[in-house]
């Protein structure tokens, strides 16, 4: 099958063209879905390692189960529930999972992150005040690159669910429909859980900011 | 007394004035257009005036445009032309 731009076709199409084993589609729905789950799966499981076999074993639950695909949801949300749902037992076997229920309220407290509310507070430190003005500039790569490896730190550190939702939303660029479809979930639950991890990210990089932005 | 009531997606505000606390818990709702319009219009006012809350605000967009670009990770190899012999398999079933 041709397609123009990397732009993949209807879901009936796609699907119909599973069935029939045209390869081409297969390839790009990998090229097209496969970065995002790899960071998905980092979610629940430990390593680098284990997320690329999470990625392999739900492309072939997918090989698999296209026959049944009933088509009541999206050709990828269909994709990403099995990834999700993959990568879930294979963390419960690691022992690193966090119970989907239990992981809704911990750790951050108040949306607003370690920076608290900015009511009379004017002393944020001075990169961070620059950051968006700095960001992404081509003389400042530097400090981009060092920005990006500690957002990265900080979604490690998130409870799955946050990190399942900031990942789709703000790294994936998926719609906070497609979001709700693939999680099950309620458009006010979607956002509470992406606010949180943004504000906690947005807090991480804030201390980050303020470590290094003081003299030692 | 403040309060927001989530209905149908919406949120809804029950305060005549948001202070910086109330704008920064909501600007996740704000930036993805999910406020009524009250609430929007509070927000607008706030974010007019004061500064930290629009500091906070571009930051959050700031984080949210470096999220998106973020380095890719990549589908090792081995995985990849496992998975191509797998979907050829398939075919010859």
């Amino acid at each position: 099958m041709a397609f123009a731009g990397g732009v993949l076709p209807p879901d009936d199409v796609v699907v119909e063209a599973l069935r029939a084993g045209d390869e081409a589609i297969f390839e790009a729905l990998l090229g097209a879905w496969s970065r995002g789950m790899l960071r998905l799966a980092r979610a629940y499981v430990s390593t680098d390692d284990s997320a690329q076999e999470v990625v392999q074993d739900a492309w072939l639950a997918v090989i698999e189960g296209i026959d049944g695909f009933e088509g009541r949801s999206s050709i990828k949300t269909w994709v990403h529930r099995i990834l999700i749902n993959t990568a879930k037992k294979r963390g419960a076997r690691e022992g690193r999972a966090i119970p989907w229920s239990s992981a809704f309220d911990r750790r951050e407290g108040p949306a607003a992150g370690s920076g608290g509310f900015p009511d009379g507070d004017g002393s944020l430190p001075g990169p961070w005040k620059d950051f968006s003005a700095l960001w992404p500039t081509p003389e400042d790569e530097a400090l981009a690159s060092e920005v990006r490896g500690q957002i990265a730190v900080a979604l490690a550190g998130l409870p799955a669910r946050q990190r399942t939702v900031i990942t789709l939303r703000d790294v994936e660029g998926c719609t906070s429909e497609e979001v709700c479809e693939i999680l099950e979930i309620s458009a006010a639950n979607q956002r509470v859980l992406l606010h949180r991890a943004r504000a906690w990210v947005r807090g991480r990089i804030e201390a980050y900011f303020e470590t290094v932005g003081r003299p030692a | 007394m403040k309060r927001f009531i989530f209905d149908t997606g919406k949120a809804v505000d029950a305060v005549k004035r948001f202070r910086c606390a109330d704008v920064v818990e909501l600007l996740t709702a704000y930036l993805d257009d999910a406020l009524d319009q009250p609430a929007r219009q509070r927000m607008d006012e706030h974010l007019t005036c004061c500064a930290e809350c629009g500091r906070h605000l571009d930051q959050f967009r700031a984080v949210v445009g470096v999220l998106g670009t973020l380095p890719e990770e990549r589908l090792r190899d081995d995985v990849h032309d496992r998975l191509i012999s797998a979907f050829r398999a398939r075919r010859r079933r």
